[in-house]
């Protein structure tokens, strides 16, 4: 792997050699007092952060630092873009830095395509953390461990994507990752939030959360951003709340084994019943926590490999 | 007196190979080419057309020249060698430069820098409202009486959508014999959008552009027409849906003409994976089964003919994110090549035929009496050469525009303009002074 821009193309070999890579770290670092590996010392690991964001940034940059690379962070409110500079020479000034590794997040969909095309077949890597509407890989990678780790395996488990797919580079990257690990995705949102086309897509489309629940081994719930809220797509945040919201009533329609997923930031009452996101089935604390490991992997595998060729 | 020999043409790729004859500037004898060794009175030039098919001289209804205000990206002096290049000998230069073409004065600039120039007629368009701002009209009239003459009035890059201010300027346009030029985009249904809204815009998380945008406002605008009694006519037609709108309302007589661009005859949304904004146009690429429709529509008629929409970017407006790059692309010297793959190399269009919808069409549109003329005697020497055997690759630092925004780099063409003649004066090309 020279960059990881989608989970779109990428083959299940690929996608599983990543996951295996993360549980090994993960098992590698369990009750160490001092969680540092010496594989990427020496390495510079940029992030590069054009949208607000904690969690993902934050995850990157822990991430980096177990690994020993040296991490720096370049916001773009503290930066020359607000100079007015263009992404591609903000990009190649971090390269010419000497970055090993960009880490961007940008609101344009194909913006990480964009970088790793100016900065070409040679050195540095991309990873994209969330290109607009498009694709968010290390997210899905880390809900497909999350579901791995509940689960055993996703090879035929049917999991249900509910609420804004339209906007969702989450929903994206998660649609073609299982299904490239066999699971069967089911979409559940209004018609309004649905992108066209998506029946064509690897997928099932429903309208009706009640009716897919009973079924679902695991059930992922999407951030619904403000703007959509008053963005005419659905009449009001307690209409949407009442379909689409995972209530306790709700979430008491899943089957017992089945997992909750959330990839926050949580609207709680909105989207999900605080008593739901507390309980037993959610697995958004290890969402956060597997988020580590796995872009741990992520870099190992970009970087890492290099060196041992080296 | 000035005089000019074009030697061995076959005008519309017809028949055998004629010498023409031009003498101060209109078309004095079509003879039979009688051999090389023919002799040619010293001090004549002659342009040595053996093997070319010689067509009426094109006239775009749809370019942008950037001047005034991004003369970085092109000049008036730039876009009119592209046009002479392409075989253009009329070019209708868009209101949205900065300042705006909505006034007299700019429309004279214009068409001055353009005749002083003198490689193509440059016939500036005037904005329908202030300012595109889409709120007030501008002084249409004005304009229509000033030294540039202008009929042709559009907002281009806007769409005219209040559907009141559009009924005005139809109505208003009818005491000056002028045509409205719609950019059909209803701006509600577009808000945000980067690509057609289909499949491949969805996959790739761009913000659609439905076609329902332009079929509705092409319905409200023909149907605003035909009250009216006024000229429409509907700039870059994209989409299948609009075709048959544009074939009701011409049924039920709306004097309505449409235009297609070379690259929504050849271009889909297939291109859009690489998120390489040199593919960014509006409207957008649409699909394979759009494409087809453009074709068959420009076959029969339904959509008059073809109009480049050259709109020429600076590359920092280009080599950038998808979301932050200015839509449009380069049009004025690959037309041509582009409308012969497309047309001529599908048998949907003979020479004549292209004649018909690169020349004679637009010329009628825009009310130019002096182009789009049949080649004969006592007509005027409006030319476009053309070698319909080259074969060419395009690249972007090898046109004559100041900018390199085509989405034709690297792809080799068919067909080529080798030579423009724009009342008797060669603007493109080379003839050369016998000895």
């Amino acid at each position: 792997m020279k960059h990881l821009l989608t989970t779109e193309g990428l083959s299940a070999a690929e996608a599983t050699a990543v996951l295996d890579t993360a549980d090994t770290l993960k098992q590698t670092l369990l009750g160490r007092e001092v969680r540092k590996l010496p594989t990427l010392r020496g390495r510079t690991v940029l992030t590069m952060f054009y949208e607000n964001s904690t969690r993902t940034r934050v995850s990157f940059e822990i991430a980096g630092k177990w690994m020993s690379a040296d991490v720096v962070n370049v916001s773009a409110s503290g930066s020359s873009v607000g100079k007015g500079e263009s992404l591609r020479d903000t990009v190649l000034t971090l390269r010419a830095a000497g970055a090993d590794c960009v880490i961007a997040r940008h609101p344009a969909s194909g913006a990480a395509h964009r970088l790793a095309e100016w900065l070409g077949s040679a050195g540095t890597s991309v990873v994209n953390a969330g290109d607009g509407t498009h694709e968010h890989p290390t997210q899905a990678l880390l809900d497909a461990a999350t579901l791995r780790e509940r689960l055993g395996s996703l090879d035929g488990r049917r999991i249900g994507i509910v609420g804004d797919v339209l906007h969702s580079r989450v929903a994206r990257s998660n649609v073609h990752l299982l299904a490239t690990l066999g699971a069967e995705v089911v979409l559940i949102a209004p018609p309004t939030l649905l992108p066209y086309g998506a029946t064509n897509w690897p997928v099932r489309v429903s309208y009706t959360l009640d009716a897919e629940l009973p079924t679902l081994d695991a059930v992922m719930m999407l951030r619904v951003q403000a703007e959509r809220m008053h963005g005419g797509f659905f009449p009001s945040a307690r209409e949407y709340s009442i379909n689409y919201g995972l209530s306790e009533a709700r979430a008491a329609l899943l089957p017992e084994h089945a997992v909750v997923l959330h990839p926050g930031p949580m609207l709680r009452g909105m989207e999900i019943a605080s008593a739901v996101a507390d309980s037993a089935q959610a697995a958004i604390t290890e969402q956060v926590r597997n988020g580590v490991h796995v872009r741990m992997a992520v870099l190992y595998h970009l970087l890492a490999g290099e060196e041992g060729a080296a | 007196m000035t005089a000019l020999l074009i030697k061995g043409v076959r005008p519309y790729g017809e028949g055998e190979p004629t010498n023409i004859r031009v003498t101060d500037g209109v078309i004095s004898a079509i003879e039979p080419a009688t051999g090389a060794d023919e002799p040619v009175p010293a001090d004549l030039p002659v342009f040595d057309a053996a093997g070319l098919v010689a067509l009426p001289g094109f006239v775009d209804l749809h370019t942008h020249l950037r001047e005034p205000g991004r003369e970085d990206t092109e000049t008036i002096e730039t876009g009119s060698r592209a046009a002479a290049l392409g075989g253009y000998t009329a070019v209708f230069a868009m209101a949205n430069t900065d300042p705006v073409t909505d006034n007299a004065v700019i429309a004279e600039h214009v068409w001055r820098r353009g005749a002083e120039i003198g490689l193509v007629d440059v016939h500036p368009v005037g904005a329908v409202t202030v300012g595109l701002a889409g709120a007030k009209l501008a002084e249409l009239g004005t304009m229509a009486a000033s030294a540039a003459d202008v009929r042709v009035f559009s907002d281009d890059g806007h769409c005219v959508h209040d559907p009141l201010i559009m009924r005005r300027a139809l109505e208003y346009s009818v005491a000056l014999d002028a045509v409205i030029a719609q950019h059909a985009e209803e701006p509600r249904l577009t808000v945000g959008a980067q690509a057609h809204e289909g499949e491949r815009a969805a996959r790739l998380g761009l913000a659609g552009w439905p076609a329902s945008a332009e079929e509705t406002i092409v319905a409200r605008d023909c149907l605003l027409a035909g009250h009216a009694g006024a000229r429409l006519h509907i700039c870059h037609v994209s989409c299948a849906g609009t075709v048959e709108v544009l074939r009701w309302a011409k049924q039920r007589g709306v004097r309505v003409s449409a235009e297609v661009t070379p690259h929504h005859l050849l271009l889909t949304d297939e291109r859009l994976g690489s998120y390489d904004p040199v593919n960014k146009v509006n409207p957008p690429l649409r699909t394979a089964a759009d494409v087809q429709a453009m074709r068959a529509a420009l076959a029969d008629g339904v959509i008059d003919c073809v109009a480049t929409d050259h709109a020429p970017h600076a590359v920092q407006d280009k080599d950038c994110e998808w979301a932050s790059a200015k839509p449009g692309m380069l049009g004025l010297q690959t037309a041509l090549s582009i409308v012969v793959e497309t047309m001529r190399g599908t048998g949907a269009l003979d020479w004549r035929g292209i004649a018909r919808v690169l020349s004679e069409r637009p010329a009628e549109i825009a009310g130019l009496a002096g182009q789009g003329r049949p080649i004969e005697v006592g007509e005027p020497a409006n030319l476009a050469l053309v070698d319909p055997d080259a074969r060419w690759t395009v690249r972007g630092e090898e046109l004559a525009s100041l900018a390199g925004n085509t989405p034709y780099e690297g792809m080799e063409l068919m067909a080529r303009v080798v030579g423009t003649v724009l009342r008797g004066q060669v603007t493109a090309g080379r003839e050369r002074i016998a000895v």
